[in-house]
């Protein structure tokens, strides 16, 4: 079913020609996959094709996701033996897809299209998509729509065979670097606001596309506001049906928090408690008894939180993932802003000062080439972002523990009478 | 930027296998059928707070009694790891047993000795015949000096004091630290030759016992290093195995206070569905969440001991964490079950007094930050 004529656009790659008669096949196994990238390195050698054909390449041999259809980039293998494709061709110098400058796409976009696309649409977006040849951003956070997404003002309106998109976007990474963009906009502001959100693909190229870049507590910018004037969408680009994008972003933003996967535990004093445990190695005039206790009882928490990931990712490495998954962003976010608060403060006079305040549009988040007081400030996002802690903390009491949830005034009335 | 001294060694297996898993099924089936809330309230302020037929069960016919000691000496050759599993269930129901003494403490000081003589005890401990007691007070931490209040002369007679012993009353032998005519040393007493007073506990779960020996005579199960180092490694194993107690009573907390705030109604509403609450409840489940990892690490780096720093620093890892974890789930079970958690009648209290005792036993959290701080390189300031 999945288009995989019109995908295999290289035509002649040795890994390719087999792609389409496995056929959905389930038995791949690890030394087909490992066969199979072999035959890619051999047939597009790394040091003398260009990146862009060899991820190409790479795409066209199912190789990209192993775990996605044949003819999209996979091999419906299982997802473990991704690793075995990855080893394979990182040993022979073989460049990647960059995947930090195409997180939303690889993360958010690439298994909701994959989930809820035509055909035209999977053949269509996917290959460009995981080169990095198309840059993806989404467009879901309004200024009035936050942790109640739901409660979108952004308005889709049907114009012949187009929609016709006027709204605002907020946080937006990537905007001002992105080809195209997943958007939820209202549709029907006469039913509940679930039920009246259509999923869009929006091409950040139309005319009514206007990307400001948002300047953060830190001084930089790495998301943008996005403006939507009259911007025109084909009605082929809509993901799902008319009235059903709240179900479909809920694939998006299910898919954000799955990262964690594979490989072995991280090391011990991974992540914030790392700069501060060297600052205090480091500078032993520093040390005060109170700061002492503090550091000790944060070093610990990182630790039992380390050995939490751990956990989780076992019980995911057999197969059995436990509820735990869902506390760990909490308590990443408290400990980074607790490590980074004690480290200003440990660092006294210099604590005072900061790095840079200049607006700078960095490329992704770096917590560590920066300094202490970069590290305190960006840290308060991370209660904020991708669900704020006290929605979390919901969501665990009620999906987790089973609790009830409050009595709820919006759910059942027309999103155009809810008291705003 | 300079990294921690000590690398990352591999992090043991922190889930629970099958076997595990049955013996939790069969530990907690008998625990439900003898040792349920009513019981063990009915039983605390009797003269024998220890339910003999309980630990008859548990100790003789599931042989909890000698599972740390091996076959060769008649126990079942488990691991910490399966002890930890059965302590979980034990806190869960803060059960009067004597296993943290007997079939932990002592049963490890004793396989600490087993070249001189420990043999036999330890084969009348597994069977279940007979308990032992560790005669240190249970303040008693990894790393601290060996003891000094009991004296031994060179005919093995013991003069001398040791307060806050669990596990003492009803054993029938001590396991007893003293300062012998060579130095540090390990000697069995029968604990009839001892003259045993029983204080109030704060945790009436579990007894204390303060000894005095007036030339008790001994028998020297190990002396010098060895004997350092029998104390050490039950010290260790105990305040280790500590957590997963600690960690069965705060899911006990947890899961008690939960079903009790989906049934209580106030203001026309389950008082569960009050945000407030929740998100009390949310972080507490996080931190027994956290508790689990940190106490399956410390039972798996008991099991597999093979780098001692690496051990010692698991367990203090653990007990640092864990400790006030427990004791958080016990107060917010007293708060969060409002009027009726002040009760006696209400069993909130035992796990209360269980878990505060448990906080200042085997170490303080403190006490165990302040063994981390030389374990990983975290130096206190000068002077």
């Amino acid at each position: 079913m999945a288009g995989t004529g019109s995908a295999n656009g290289t035509g002649g790659m040795p890994g390719a020609g087999g792609t389409g008669s496995t056929g959905g096949a389930g038995g791949v196994g690890a030394a087909e996959v490992r066969e199979r990238a072999r035959a890619l390195l051999a047939a597009c050698p790394p040091r003398t094709t260009g990146r862009r054909d060899f991820l190409r390449a790479r795409f066209d041999a199912g190789l990209a996701w192993v775990h996605f259809p044949a003819g999209l980039g996979g091999l419906d293998a299982p997802r473990a033996l991704q690793a075995v494709a990855d080893a394979e061709l990182a040993a022979a110098g073989a460049p990647d897809n960059d995947p930090r400058r195409i997180g939303i796409g690889l993360g958010m976009a690439a298994p909701t299209i994959l989930a809820y696309g035509t055909p035209e649409q999977r053949a269509r977006f996917l290959r460009p998509l995981w080169t990095g040849e198309e840059v993806w951003c989404q467009l879901f956070s309004e200024p009035g729509a936050g942790s109640d997404l739901a409660g979108l003002r952004t308005r889709a309106v049907r114009d012949g065979g187009d929609w016709v998109v006027d709204g605002q976007k907020v946080w937006t990474s990537s905007a001002h670097t992105a080809r195209w963009a997943i958007l939820i906009a209202r549709t029907d502001p006469d039913v509940p606001k679930h039920r009246g959100i259509t999923y869009f693909v929006c091409d950040m190229t139309d005319p009514g596309v206007e990307v400001r870049p948002l300047r953060q507590i830190t001084g930089e910018a790495e998301f943008n506001e996005v403006f939507l004037t009259g911007v025109r969408i084909p009605d082929a680009h809509r993901l799902g049906a008319v009235g059903d994008g709240w179900r479909v972003a809920q694939a998006t933003l299910m898919n954000e928090r799955v990262a964690i996967g594979g490989g072995s535990a991280v090391p011990r004093e991974s992540g914030m408690v790392g700069p501060v445990a060297a600052t205090w190695r480091e500078r032993p005039e520093l040390r005060t008894p109170e700061l002492h206790d503090r550091l000790l009882r944060l070093w610990v928490d990182a630790e039992v939180a380390r050995l939490t990931a751990e956990r989780v990712r076992q019980q995911m490495a057999v197969g059995t993932p436990g509820p735990e998954g869902s506390g760990l962003k909490l308590s990443m976010a408290r400990l980074n802003q607790q490590l980074s608060g004690l480290e200003v403060e440990l660092l006294g006079e210099q604590g005072l000062r900061y790095g840079d305040w200049t607006m700078v549009r960095p490329g992704s988040v770096d917590f560590y080439g920066r300094d202490a007081g970069y590290r305190y400030l960006r840290a308060k996002g991370n209660s904020i972002e991708g669900g704020t802690s006290e929605i979390l903390r919901n969501i665990v009491a009620e999906r987790v523990l089973g609790l009830p949830a409050e009595p709820r005034t919006d759910k059942d009335v027309p999103w155009k009478d809810l008291p705003r | 930027m300079t990294t921690a001294k000590r690398p990352s060694p591999a992090v043991p297996d922190l889930l629970y296998s099958e076997v595990e898993d049955d013996l939790r099924a069969a530990v907690r089936a008998v625990l439900a059928d003898r040792c349920g809330p009513a019981a063990v309230l009915g039983r605390i302020e009797t003269a024998e707070p220890y339910d003999p037929g309980l630990w008859k069960v548990l100790g003789a016919d599931l042989g909890l009694a000698g599972l740390l000691v091996p076959e060769e000496y008649g126990g079942q050759g488990a691991s910490a790891r399966e002890a930890a599993v059965v302590l979980e269930e034990l806190g869960g129901a803060v059960a009067p047993t004597p296993f943290l003494g007997s079939a932990v403490l002592a049963a490890s000081a004793l396989l600490g000795c087993a070249e001189a003589g420990a043999p036999d005890l330890l084969g009348r401990l597994a069977a279940g015949e007979v308990t032992a007691a560790l005669a240190v007070p249970l303040t008693a931490a990894p790393g601290d000096a060996f003891p000094q209040g009991v004296r031994a002369d060179a005919a093995g007679r013991l003069t001398g004091r040791v307060t806050s012993v669990v596990d003492a009353l009803g054993a029938a032998a001590l396991v007893v630290p003293a300062a012998g005519p060579d130095g540090p040393a390990l000697y069995e007493v029968a604990a009839d030759a001892a003259a045993l007073a029983a204080p109030v506990s704060l945790d009436l779960t579990r007894p204390l016992a303060d000894l005095t020996l007036d030339g008790a005579p001994g028998r020297l199960l190990a002396a010098g290093g060895a004997a350092r180092a029998a104390l050490e490694r039950a010290l260790l194993t105990g305040a280790g195995l500590l957590a997963s107690e600690q960690l069965g009573l705060a899911q006990w907390c947890l899961d008690e206070t939960t079903g009790y705030l989906k049934q209580r109604h106030q203001f026309g509403r389950v008082v569960g569905s009050f945000q407030s609450l929740k998100h009390r409840l949310a972080d507490l489940w996080l931190e027994v969440v956290s508790a689990r990892a940190a106490a399956r690490n410390a039972a798996g780096a008991l099991a597999a001991w093979d780098d001692p720093a690496e051990v010692a620093l698991a367990v203090a890892v653990a007990q640092a964490y864990v400790s006030p974890a427990a004791v958080h789930a016990a107060e917010e079970a007293v708060q969060l079950h409002g009027g009726i958690g002040m009760t006696w009648e209400h069993p909130a209290h035992l796990y209360l007094k269980r878990a505060k005792a448990d906080e200042i036993a085997l170490g303080t959290p403190g006490r165990h930050r302040r063994a981390l701080a030389g374990l990983v390189d975290l130096p206190a300031a000068a002077g």
